[in-house]
């Protein structure tokens, strides 16, 4: 019992902490694009990074189970090629979790650099620097607390995740049995104490997560204003 | 140098607060000197400026710094800002804030050069400042930080977006005179936008005037603002800042560039083409002007 409780915390948290690593490493170039880019196609994208928000997750979840099919021709080609079924797998949840969780990686980046002045990369680019040097000595710097709420919102929202690991991973313990759904579970047996320990747990983290990103936006307020 | 003459000849629509406008500007600007770009807000002056430092782009034209192009519609030419060695200084001064004052210097050099950067933070007086950031300094403090780090790009084009608009008169003149001294330090040709009268005539050797797109006069500022047929004794510009009618004589009263307040006896006919706010010349011909020194 005690064994599987670590476990799905275990499997809860490398859920989370993969989801926010691989969304900080695609989640900075697309919101850089969004927020500089003039392309016509903009809304179009715009509106596809934030579908998640507004999708309930069993869609999402549902989209996702019939690309991973080995009858479809992505699930074909990887069982094929590379031998990887997606479907019921943490790899798979994972992929599903980075498509859900976007929105909050990508949003706050994107709210966060179009709040500043024009004029500092503007600046930089007359000086001669590069946009990639740009972007990592300028910009990024001045974007801290929006990149620690992005940060922040997507690990939380991750843990949190339901819908989309029941739909995708289902609820195999020590492979896509999460803290969330393992709730769910426990109460469905009847097993309040077990299922209380996950909630608190939850909770707590959660609770810990958006009290930081509050109070490093408002130091970052306060030494604004001085 | 003489290759380092700048050539325009632009065309840009630009949609300003007054509604759709044409920009047509054709100029050379002579290497090593100090032009200002004068004008009324939205003129153009500062698209303008936009345009030489490759953040804007014309609709069509060309624009030549010595024998490099770096803008071409003929030929499809479009130098990137990183590669045409300019350094521009905007009205907010666009300081780096997760930078210091030194590290705001540094960044700007092509080449890290700490000697460099010693001499731009003492020559501008930064010292006691160098390891702040630029947030909680004064206006004239980031001013002087902004020219520092232009001129640590060492560019052959330095661009001054209204560099002291910001600053109170006190401010301002003791800033143009580090604008003049940084000019003829480096001898770098220089083009700064203004709407500052005093500015123009104490730091520009040429003027280009823009009214609505296009370059209305050139020339020295002296020529290019004063009527040619007075030849006064005493020339003073300003702008009008009240007109009293009264019984018998009317008072106008002139605040001068350096906010001298002038009050002037005008007639009826002289009074139908002055309003509150023109640009005016204060001369006087008549007598002979009295000199003292200050205390």
């Amino acid at each position: 019992m005690d064994a599987q409780f670590v476990q799905t915390l275990w499997i809860t948290l490398k859920l989370a902490l993969s989801t926010t690593v691989i969304l900080v490493i695609i989640g900075l170039p697309i919101a850089w694009w969004l927020a500089y880019s003039q392309v016509k196609i903009k809304p179009l994208i715009e509106a596809l990074v934030s579908m998640p928000m507004v999708l309930p997750p069993s869609v999402i979840g549902y989209y996702m189970l019939v690309i991973y099919s080995p009858r479809n021709w992505l699930g074909a080609w990887l069982a094929e090629v590379f031998d990887i079924r997606l479907a019921f797998t943490f790899e798979g949840v994972l992929i599903a979790s980075v498509i859900f969780s976007l929105p909050f990686m990508v949003q706050p980046l994107h709210n966060g650099l179009r709040s500043l002045p024009d004029s500092l990369r503007e600046a930089s680019y007359t000086l001669g620097k590069s946009k990639m040097r740009t972007f990592f000595m300028v910009m990024l710097p001045n974007i801290k607390p929006s990149i620690i709420t992005a940060v922040a919102l997507t690990f939380a929202h991750s843990i949190g995740e339901f819908g989309i690991v029941l739909m995708v991973g289902g609820n195999m313990p020590g492979e896509t049995r999460v803290a969330s759904i393992a709730i769910y579970d426990e109460v469905q047996s009847l097993n309040f104490d077990a299922a209380n320990r996950y909630a608190f747990i939850l909770f707590a983290v959660s609770f810990v997560l958006l009290t930081t990103i509050y109070s490093v936006n408002k130091k970052y307020d306060s030494w604004k204003m001085i | 140098m003489e290759n380092d003459i700048v050539c325009i000849d632009i065309e840009k629509r630009m949609l300003t607060t007054n509604g759709p406008m044409n920009l047509v500007i054709q100029a050379t600007i002579p290497a090593g000197e100090l032009v200002a770009i004068f004008g009324e807000s939205g003129a153009g002056k500062t698209t303008l400026l936009r345009i030489l430092a490759g953040l804007v782009n014309p609709d069509k034209g060309l624009v030549r710094f010595g024998n490099t192009v770096w803008f071409d519609s003929v030929k499809q030419i479009n130098m990137i800002p990183q590669n045409r060695n300019i350094s521009l200084m905007f009205q907010d001064y666009a300081l780096f804030p997760n930078m210091t004052v030194e590290q705001n210097i540094q960044f700007a050099q092509p080449e890290r050069n700490v000697s460099t950067v010693n001499e731009l933070i003492a020559l501008f007086g930064l010292t006691e400042f160098r390891k702040r950031k630029p947030n909680g300094l004064s206006g004239g403090q980031k001013q002087r930080i902004a020219l520092a780090r232009a001129l640590a790009r060492k560019p052959k084009l330095l661009l001054l977006d209204e560099p002291l608009s910001a600053l109170d008169a006190e401010m301002r003149n003791s800033l143009q005179n580090e604008i003049a001294q940084a000019h003829q330090m480096t001898g770098v040709t220089t083009i700064m936008v203004s709407h500052d009268l005093n500015e123009v005539f104490r730091l520009a050797s040429s003027v280009l005037c823009i009214e609505n797109g296009t370059i209305v006069r050139s020339g020295k500022p002296e020529v290019v603002f004063s009527d040619n047929s007075i030849s006064g004794k005493v020339q003073i510009t300003g702008q009008i800042a009240r007109i009293e009618r009264q019984d018998t004589i009317n008072v106008v009263t002139v605040i001068s560039g350096n906010n001298q307040i002038i009050k002037i006896i005008a007639f009826d006919s002289d009074l139908e083409q002055l309003n509150i706010g023109d640009r005016v010349m204060v001369f006087s011909k008549a007598f002979n002007p009295i000199i003292t020194r200050l205390m």
